[in-house]
């Protein structure tokens, strides 16, 4: 492995200078459980690695009045043991308990999840359909992108050079709004995904006032299944129209076959794990 | 040497003693193979091929040898050319020449990860580095990835020179490395007269023995070209023995210290890295320790063989087996050896079958060069028989464990290479079967959460090998005693071997101090595999106990100056047969003994013993809209023969269901047209995790074998091989749908699913 | 391949409860610290990416792999790996109970499980069978089938109350 040099900046300023200076040459470091394996697996030549970890903002876990903003490298597992965050983002909490299995959550993030970009991500599909904004810090000053946006290829994503994600800001919506994200793997633990699907729902007066799909190992980038999700909004969850949301969701996924899995059988399971998605949404919800 | 089961109360052999090893091994004092250190070493590593079959045309070192802090780079020609001499290794055999080239290419390479060069350096990241600058010419060549491939009319040949034998008769240029034939009695009169004849083939991929301890090999070559060897391995004697081969050099001038063995399974049995490091070392003067990577132990090691199974039974009107025949074709990977006689054995070794035929085929494909998957054939030959059996029970609505019964293998039927069976337990574990409260347990077809269940249940077989084994004790002061063998421990064995010796002698199993030592300090003692060790080594420490028994009385009637008839041994104490002051502890006569300390020694050469079955039953749970099957109840019944220490007993028969359901479920070898295996990782080659299984219930049957005092069984072996048909079975239970290849993922559930609507 | 100058680096950690000054590249893993640096063994590397939980070791209060955090991360941070598990007084429940239910065969993963066994243990005093399977699942084994590693964690749990 090309030798590289470790850097622990304890401000985004700092982190930004050296992410600058070293252009494609550094990454960012968090938990670790992607850009180790890749530096070893010779996927990249590494100069430096910026341990982004000593930076207060990139691990809090704060409550405001409109959101609940998570720190890009805050490990999964702080999100899975604070029982709020379990009451409120069940949907999110799905993700972070299944990306690999304990060694994994105490150190693994949803921000690392979310750049590192992979089609099959755990925890993408989720920030999805909660509507999520991304903040991130480079040389010209912050911005802020929602996350849908944030993946731009296999393994690639839309930060320029010098930038990094900070955080990840979920709106808080009200009572009657929940999500659902299930993978299929052939195991019980441990795999990447085959397929994998999350739900939102947000329900008014009995009727779903917003719903979002997102699908993912079904393309480039995890699919935010805009179309399929429409055919929701202002109508009864019944399973006749839960139905063709998920028909749509088979439609519009557009998956390779790999060792993976068959391009036939991803597709049948998207159309399963939506319909079951949208169910366990649902059932959050209250409805 | 005794020869009938000796059928008593035992005070050891039964118990469950805490293993001799287990105080180092639960607290990481416990040396594996990658553990060593030694003063000044080096760090070894190896440039291999990226493609599954090419010729070599050159390979440039001159880059790497530059490299600061790279000491010496090695090829195939700093390794002497050898001839095709067969040699048997109990498990293994093959020609000589074959040996060297899969250690390191000479010409070609045969699959990808096949080693052509190595380096050794001062630290492993320079080692590696150097690696990348040691350029090679390969003129690629068409591989062939499996049976069908490499059978087919102008299929690229791997070994242009070798000879197949293909029933005797020698063919040229053909990957078929050999052609055996096993019939008795007449099939076609027998298929001829049947009321029905069922006939399954089914297409198993190559799979990995997954042991989690990749191989390591580190040596130290000095000044009188002595090469000294330290490894994880199933056999120290083996790897000198294959050591002296690859490098030329007297047996004598070639000392193997084993390491503890993280995992084997048989895959540990092949020298791979030994030789590597013992050049390097010759040509840098000092210790070179080399380890495989993860990817390079799927790439390079040696797994267990795909292939394709054909079997075909034919039953009369009462369902009685009156034929069978089995068309076996396996993959033996780059080298010749695809156990095919081992197949043979046991493709129908359940049963009693008047006429029978049985075609095996060794078919070499541009893979790694297989090595022994614990009971190496047996599953896969079990996973079409037992296919075909549960196929007829369905049509013929016979309860599938009294067609078992029916056809059961026993005492005095016929084998298909010829011997009739001795003292076997099929019958007693299907009567188990019968009798579990798994079996009679309801199975619950249609639970709430809308999944399918259903239930499959599978025989089968191995043979235990016999061989060679040596023991030695020696008392000491404090009369406790030493013994030190030679079989290296990868599940408890030096436990029950020592267990075996406090048997005899009387004294309990923790003043029986086991040691495996090095290839010098022990006699010819042939690998842990075969399920031969607590049988042969356990054997040859029975010996030696009542050896040391006879110098005991022997040293006494010197001490007391009366005749040794007068003289008798029990439980740690020696009396004389009519003066009762006359006795001693073993305290007592360990101090100062007359005529020299009180040692003793044996060593064994055992025929094949008994051999051990195994019935399996398999509850699953399957969510037909997306395939995902669980295991949801599995019992494992096997006849073990006696369970010297029945924990380690129930181990074997739980990690070989546990190895047989990840086969049937998940585990492949997903390759690429052009031969490269895709799933490389513990990612991606999926074997079950906790989370996978249930707690497997284990029922031992103890028909004691007539081979060996205790009636000892090998156990190992035989729990890998029905797990995958129980599972196939099972899934028919719950869909009425059969697949015929493995892994029965999901998607291969799904696609049956829509097929059969 | 340009060159890139890296020195090495000093860390400072305590270790199994020994405060220690290492000097170590930057690049390396902790798992390749602790074995060849500061020459403790008992941590063994299966694969080197995160998927089999042999290289298992306990970093301030959670679970890692330690082929996935680097060495210089140790900075400051208590770990706990096998070798400090058992004391003067004697093994660890845990140690012993594996002992007694013969929870290991090979040994190899051995340590892997009792460092992850012992960190749901401090926790949870009292695991269901299911909550064991599912902390466990970043553990592989291949020789035991899981049975009798479940069978002395439960026991183990027992023992400690």
């Amino acid at each position: 492995m090309h030798p590289f040099n470790y850097y622990a900046p304890e401000t985004v300023n700092e982190a930004i200078e050296i992410l600058n200076k070293y252009g494609d040459k550094a990454k960012c470091l968090a938990g670790g459980t992607d850009v180790l394996v890749q530096a070893r697996g010779e996927k990249f030549e590494l100069d430096a690695i910026v341990d982004i970890k000593k930076i207060p903002q990139l691990t809090k876990l704060e409550w405001t009045d409109s959101h609940l903003i998570v720190g890009a490298a805050t490990p999964c597992h702080v999100l899975y043991e604070d029982s709020k965050v379990c009451e409120v983002f069940p949907g999110i909490v799905d993700s972070a308990f299944l990306i690999g299995g304990i060694q994994i959550q105490s150190r693994a993030s949803l921000g690392g999840n979310l750049c590192n970009a992979s089609p099959s991500a755990d925890a993408i599909c989720s920030l999805i359909v909660h509507e999520v904004i991304c903040e991130i810090a480079g040389p010209k000053g912050t911005r802020e992108i929602p996350v849908e946006d944030m993946c731009t290829g296999p393994g690639k994503n839309a930060l320029t050079n010098g930038e990094f994600l900070v955080s990840l800001k979920i709106p808080l919506k009200n009572s009657e709004f929940s999500a659902s994200y299930e993978r299929f793997i052939p195991r019980n633990e441990m795999d990447i995904a085959v397929a994998a699907v999350a739900s939102s729902i947000e329900l008014s007066n009995g009727k779903v006032s917003s719903c979002r799909v997102a699908l993912a190992a079904v393309g480039p980038t995890p699919i935010f299944a805009k179309e399929a999700s429409e055919l929701l909004v202002g109508k009864e969850p019944t399973d006749e129209n839960i139905r063709k949301v998920s028909e749509k969701a088979k439609d519009i996924a557009s998956p390779i076959a790999d060792m993976r899995g068959t391009i036939e059988h991803r597709k049948d399971l998207i159309e399963v794990l939506t319909r079951r998605t949208i169910e366990k949404a649902l059932e959050r919800a209250g409805g | 040497m005794v020869s009938t089961p000796e059928n008593k109360n035992y005070k050891v052999i039964g118990t469950r003693p805490i293993r001799h090893d287990g105080y180092d091994k639960v607290t990481g004092r416990a040396q594996y193979g990658a553990d060593i250190k030694l003063p000044g070493m080096l760090i070894g590593a190896v440039a291999r091929s990226p493609y599954a079959h090419a010729k070599i045309k050159s390979i440039d070192t001159s880059e790497a040898e530059k490299m600061d802090g790279v000491f010496a780079v090695m090829t195939a020609k700093d390794l002497p050319r050898l001839g095709d001499i067969v040699r048997g290794n109990s498990e293994e055999s093959g020609s000589e020449r074959h040996l060297s080239e899969n250690v390191m290419a000479f010409e070609k390479v045969l699959y990808k990860g096949h080693v052509v060069a190595g380096v050794a350096a001062k630290d492993q990241n320079t080692a590696f580095e150097a690696v990348k600058k040691i350029k090679v010419d390969y003129e690629v060549l068409k591989p062939v990835i499996n049976v069908d491939q490499a059978m087919a009319k102008d299929a690229s040949i791997l070994h242009e020179d070798y000879l197949g034998d293909h029933l005797g008769k020698k063919v040229k240029n053909t990957n078929i490395a050999a052609h055996v034939r096993h019939e008795s009695g007449n099939i076609d009169d027998g298929f001829e007269k049947a009321d029905l004849v069922i006939e399954k083939e089914v297409d198993m991929q190559t799979v990995h023995q997954g042991y989690l301890e990749p191989h390591t090999g580190t040596a130290v070559w000095d000044e009188e070209d002595r090469v000294k060897i330290w490894t994880s391995t199933q056999g120290s004697f083996a790897v000198r023995d294959s050591v002296s081969k690859v490098l030329d050099l007297d047996v004598s001038r070639i000392k193997v210290t084993p390491m503890e063995i993280g995992g084997g399974f048989g895959g540990k049995i092949p020298i791979y890295l030994e030789p590597i490091s013992a050049v390097l070392s010759k040509k840098t003067r000092r210790p070179v320790k080399t380890v495989m990577s993860r990817t390079d132990v799927f790439d390079a090691s040696g797994p267990g063989p795909g292939g394709k199974v054909k079997v075909k039974i034919g039953i009369d009107s009462e369902g009685k087996i009156l034929a069978a025949y089995a068309d076996i074709r396996l993959e033996a990977g780059a080298y010749p050896e695809a156990f095919i006689e081992a197949a043979a054995k046991c493709v129908f070794s359940c049963y009693d079958v008047p006429s029978m035929k049985i075609d095996a085929y060794d078919v070499v494909v541009n893979k790694p060069s297989s090595a022994p998957y614990r009971a190496p054939a047996s599953p896969q030959v079990a996973f079409a028989t037992e296919t075909v059996v549960d196929e007829i029970c369905n049509i013929k609505g016979y309860d599938p464990i009294d067609f078992r019964l029916k056809n059961v293998a026993e005492k005095g039927t016929r084998t298909a290479l010829g011997p009739k069976y001795r003292t076997i337990g099929l019958k007693e574990c299907l009567e188990a079967a019968k009798d579990s409260d798994h079996w009679k347990s309801d199975l619950d077809s249609n639970p709430k959460s809308g999944k399918k269940r259903g239930r499959g249940i599978a025989s089968g077989y191995w043979f235990n090998i016999g061989f060679k084994s040596s023991v030695n004790l020696s008392l000491n002061p404090d009369g406790k005693v030493a013994l030190t063998e030679g079989s290296t421990d990868i599940g408890g064995s030096r436990a029950s071997i020592a267990m075996q010796a406090a048997e005899v002698l009387g004294i309990p199993a923790e003043d029986v101090r086991p040691s495996v030592v090095d290839t010098d300090s022990i006699g010819i003692t042939d690998v842990t595999g075969g399920s031969r060790t607590t049988y042969a080594t356990g054997y040859a420490a029975y010996n030696a106990a009542h050896k040391l028994i006879e110098q005991i009385i022997e040293k006494s009637a010197l001490k007391w100056d009366i005749s040794k008839d007068q003289i008798e041994y029990s439980d740690g104490v020696v009396k004389s047969k009519t003066d009762s002051e006359l006795k001693m502890t073993l305290k007592e006569i360990a101090d100062d003994p007359p005529g020299g300390p009180i040692v003793s020694s044996a060593s064994v050469d055992l025929e094949e013993a008994g051999g051990g079955f195994a019935v399996h039953i398999a509850d699953l749970e399957i969510d037909e809209e997306t395939g995902k099957t669980d295991v949801v109840n599995y019992t494992a019944i096997q006849d073990v023969g006696k369970a010297i220490h029945p924990s380690y007993v129930e181990g074997q028969m739980q990690g070989g269901a546990a190895q047989g359901i990840g086969w049937a479920l998940n585990e492949e070898y997903f390759m690429s047209d052009d031969g490269i295996m895709l799933n490389s990782s513990y990612l991606d080659y999926r074997m079950p995790t906790s989370l996978d299984l249930p707690m497997i219930n284990t029922i031992m049957i103890e028909v004691p074998s007539e081979e060996h005092p205790y009636g000892v069984r090998g156990v190992g072996e035989p729990p890998i091989v029905p797990p995958v048909p129980a599972i196939g079975n099972a899934i028919n239970d719950a869909l009425g749908l059969r697949l015929l290849n493995t892994p029965m993922k999901p998607s291969r559930i799904t696609e049956a699913l829509k097929r059969k609507k | 391949m340009a060159e890139n100058k890296v020195k090495k680096v000093t860390v400072n950690t305590t270790i199994n409860g020994q405060e220690m000054d290492i000097l170590i590249d930057p690049y390396v893993s902790l798992l390749e610290t602790l074995r060849e640096v500061v020459g403790i063994t008992g941590t063994k590397e299966g694969c080197n990416d995160g998927n089999c939980g042999a290289c298992t070791v306990n970093l301030d209060g959670r679970i890692v792999d330690s082929c996935l955090v680097l060495g210089v991360e140790a900075e400051g941070k208590n770990i706990e790996t096998v070798e400090g598990m058992a004391s003067p007084d004697g093994l660890h429940p845990l140690q012993q109970a594996f002992l007694e239910e013969a929870a290991l065969q090979c040994g190899i993963c051995t340590p892997g499980f009792l460092v992850s066994a012992k960190a749901l243990l401090d926790n949870e005093p009292d695991p269901s069978e299911e909550r064991i399977r599912h902390w466990l699942a970043g553990n592989l084994c291949r020789c035991t089938g899981y049975d009798k590693i479940v069978k002395a964690v439960t026991k183990a749990s027992k023992e400690s109350k």
